[in-house]
């Protein structure tokens, strides 16, 4: 007789490895970081016991009580308790511990003992508690909690083989056991200290602490969350990311660059001249392969992020930022989703559910999209590379990767201007929201899961470059070659197409910024994401030059744009909200399109006025 | 004659300086002025183990205001702003 599906539920204190549990157990990729707060969604994965049982185990983001404060632990406590719709209860929760850390996971399984549902205490990290000397008298501590205890360590191959042997035990158990009714209510206050001092009672008696802390995460704050040489740390690692990205990725972009001119010459060469031979050349290689050659400049960007979340550092620059940042009205919690979104603003808007108060954290989500997105990348290096010279200035410092990190700080900067007056004018009278967040110690990067980590945002941008981008570009490649030019014509072929009528009819609007129809037929496109733009850009000069074999966009466009023009264009895309998807998640974030519209009117007003303010200055310093 | 650990004076942790250690004498919510409610401050903090007789060390502070304090407690370390410490009264 097959046997029903096995509905397991991680649960645990955030930070305590329960996705890494899910991912080591279902064999799954789900983000993996050394912060609290990294899982803000369900997610349920599949496996097979070791006895053939079918299993289903749901990933939950961690919380320190069933209260529900934020919308993450909502998500946790609607689950546990089976308020969530369409929902079964969970057959087995399996509670998470960080082994190391035992205080507040076990006050949290008394709690979640009074659910009835059935139970297993989970030692995570077993390998850094045995590292430190810490011993856990297992039967004994089973025998106190009434629940089964098992040891894992989830990042190492067969570390979790106790617990799957112990989910077999459990699972033949189970029918026959009475299920026990639900007597959860939020704890009171004095519950809540009573439970805090059973655990600690529980823990006295089943578990030696030794004498020896974790002296490396000592030492590294002493330098790291110094008040000042802390913020010095701050500003040089972001310093040294940005000119990682210009300096490291170069021998490698122009690598990829002349292998797509090489591409190029060769269909030029040996298709016959017309369209299909216009439509590789110019709308795919042109177009697309212009977006593609950013790659290395993506994997240097996330790898500099993964390194540092999975380290253990996003929880010290929150910390160190929390002031600066209060100051300009956001919430503390806020910094990790404003860091995130520098990879990318979607997974940033999301990660805002950490946040338990509603206003702070619809004033994180508007400001989200400020932040310098990867997107943004390829944009603001094909102008920087086009128009800024790569001196060194002050002997050391690249002047490209200066000008990328002052873009970077600009939006920076803005977003904290604009969360400021939200707040000035809006939520006056609102009282500064608290901070309390753990900082975990510190870890050494697990070298499979940065891999991993780099590898799908990698995949996830060729992924792009394949559909989204790909179609923007036939898209444009119809536009920019139909209608074709009449018989005799003597003007360019281009001008007589579609995206000639549409810019030119758009040119008088965006004229003031210093933009010409080439760029305004290229910014719709690049509605759908930012990089569109580029690969616009490309495809449009490609025809526009006609027969001859595609130049590098970048050299096109240095000789077709004035510097004025080039500045006015990276203005804009600080601000511009090019981007449908970010669009979208803040629509389903928020549940409101008012918001989103919000959003969108004032990104665009801003990108506009920095754009009209950045041409006009810099056409009357002779730029023009 | 009381023992000189009894004369200690109490305050609230949002005064102590980096350096400083103590036990958790009690929590007073009401006098933190933060923007949870009493219920609601004591509950979390409770919940990060901020209770009764655990050994707290303010570990590092931050710049503007010597603001937030990263405060160990017992074997964690917990970031709050001092607004939020002054609930946990130390001695
Ligand atoms: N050494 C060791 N590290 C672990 C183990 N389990 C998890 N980690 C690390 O602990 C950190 C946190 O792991 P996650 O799986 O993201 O924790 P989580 O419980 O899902 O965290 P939230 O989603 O924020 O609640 C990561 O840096 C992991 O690499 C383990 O058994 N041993
Ligand atoms: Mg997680």
């Amino acid at each position: 007789m097959e046997l029903p599906l096995l509905h397991l539920a991680l649960v645990g204190t955030p930070n305590s490895g329960k996705t890494s549990l899910f991912n080591a157990l279902t064999g799954s990729r789900q983000k993996v970081a050394n912060y609290p707060g990294v899982t803000v969604e369900r997610k349920e994965g599949f496996f097979v016991t070791p006895q053939g049982r079918q299993v289903s185990v749901v990933d939950l983001p961690g919380t320190y009580s069933l209260r529900g404060r934020s919308p993450d632990e909502e998500i946790t406590r609607d689950f546990v308790l089976g308020k969530a719709t369409g929902e079964t209860v969970p057959d087995l929760v399996l509670c998470v511990a960080d082994s190391t850390n035992l205080r507040l996971t076990i006050r949290l399984l008394l709690e979640l003992k009074r659910t009835g549902r059935p139970m297993v205490l989970v030692l995570n990290m077993f390998d850094i508690a045995s590292r430190r000397g810490i011993s856990v008298d297992v039967a004994r501590l089973a025998k106190e909690l009434g629940v089964p205890v098992v040891t894992s360590i989830a990042v190492r191959k067969g570390g979790t083989a106790d617990l799957l042997a112990l989910t077999d035990e459990i699972s033949a158990k189970l029918a026959a056991e009475l299920q026990q009714e639900n007597n959860w209510r939020a704890l009171s206050v004095a519950e809540l200290r009573a439970t805090q001092r059973e655990a600690d009672r529980i823990i006295g008696d089943c578990v030696s602490l030794p004498a020896r802390p974790d002296t490396w995460t000592a030492r590294i704050d002493a330098v790291v969350l110094h008040p000042v040489g802390g913020l010095v740390v701050l500003a040089l690692i972001l310093f040294v990311m940005f000119q990682a990205v210009f300096a490291w990725a170069q021998p490698l972009m122009d690598l990829l660059n002349n292998g797509f001119d090489a591409l190029g010459e060769f269909v030029h060469a040996t298709l016959p001249t017309g369209l299909v031979q216009s439509f590789l050349q110019n709308g795919v290689i042109s177009g697309v392969g212009s977006v593609i050659v950013f790659l290395p400049q993506i994997i240097i960007i996330f790898l500099f992020i993964l390194l540092l979340e999975d380290f253990g550092y996003m929880a010290r620059a929150a910390f160190l930022m929390d002031r600066i940042m209060g100051g300009a009205g956001l919430h503390g919690r806020a910094f990790i989703p404003l860091l995130s979104s520098f990879a990318c603003a979607i997974p940033g808007i999301m990660a805002t559910r950490v946040i338990d108060n509603k206003r702070d954290r619809l004033t994180t989500i508007l400001i989200a999209p400020l932040m310098t997105c990867s997107a943004r990348i390829p944009v603001y290096t094909l102008i920087i590379s086009a128009f800024i010279p790569a001196k060194d200035v002050w002997g050391f410092i690249n002047l490209q990767g200066l000008v990328m990190f002052g873009l970077y700080a600009t939006g920076i900067a803005s977003a904290l201007a604009v969360s400021f007056l939200i707040k000035f004018f809006m939520l006056r009278d609102f009282a500064p929201a608290p901070f309390m967040l753990e900082l975990p110690d510190y870890k050494m990067p697990q070298l499979k899961s940065i891999a991993i980590g780099v590898y799908t945002r990698a995949k996830m941008f060729l992924h792009r470059a394949g559909t989204t981008i790909f179609s923007m570009m036939v898209l444009i490649w119809f536009l920019a070659s139909f209608p074709q030019p009449p018989a005799g014509a003597t003007e360019p072929a281009i001008d007589f197409s579609l995206a000639a009528i549409i810019g030119k009819a758009l040119e008088p609007l965006l004229a003031p910024v210093g933009f010409n129809w080439q760029i305004a037929v290229a910014l719709i496109p690049g509605m759908a994401a930012r990089e569109v733009a580029v690969a616009a850009l490309g495809t449009v000069y490609a025809i526009e030059g006609g027969k001859e074999a595609a130049e590098q966009i970048g050299s096109v466009l240095a000789t077709k744009w004035s510097l004025a023009t080039a500045l006015s264009m990276l203005a804009w895309y600080i601000f511009a909200p090019q981007c449908a998807s970010t669009l979208a998640v803040i629509r389903r974030e928020t549940g409101s399109w008012g918001w989103m519209a919000a959003t969108f009117g004032y990104m665009l007003v801003l990108a506009y006025a920095a754009s009209l303010l950045t041409y006009n200055v810099a056409v009357a310093m002779g730029a023009g | 004659m009381t023992d000189t650990h009894d004369t200690r004076r109490e305050l609230p942790l949002g005064l102590a300086r980096r350096g400083y250690t103590g036990i958790i004498q009690h929590l007073s919510a009401k006098d933190a002025g933060s923007a949870l409610s009493d219920i609601e401050l004591e509950s979390r903090l409770i919940e990060l183990g901020f209770v009764e007789g655990a050994r707290v060390e303010v570990l590092h502070e931050g710049l503007v205001g010597r603001d937030p304090i990263a405060v160990r407690v017992d074997n964690i370390t917990i970031a709050v702003r001092r607004r939020e410490a002054m609930a946990i009264i130390v001695a």
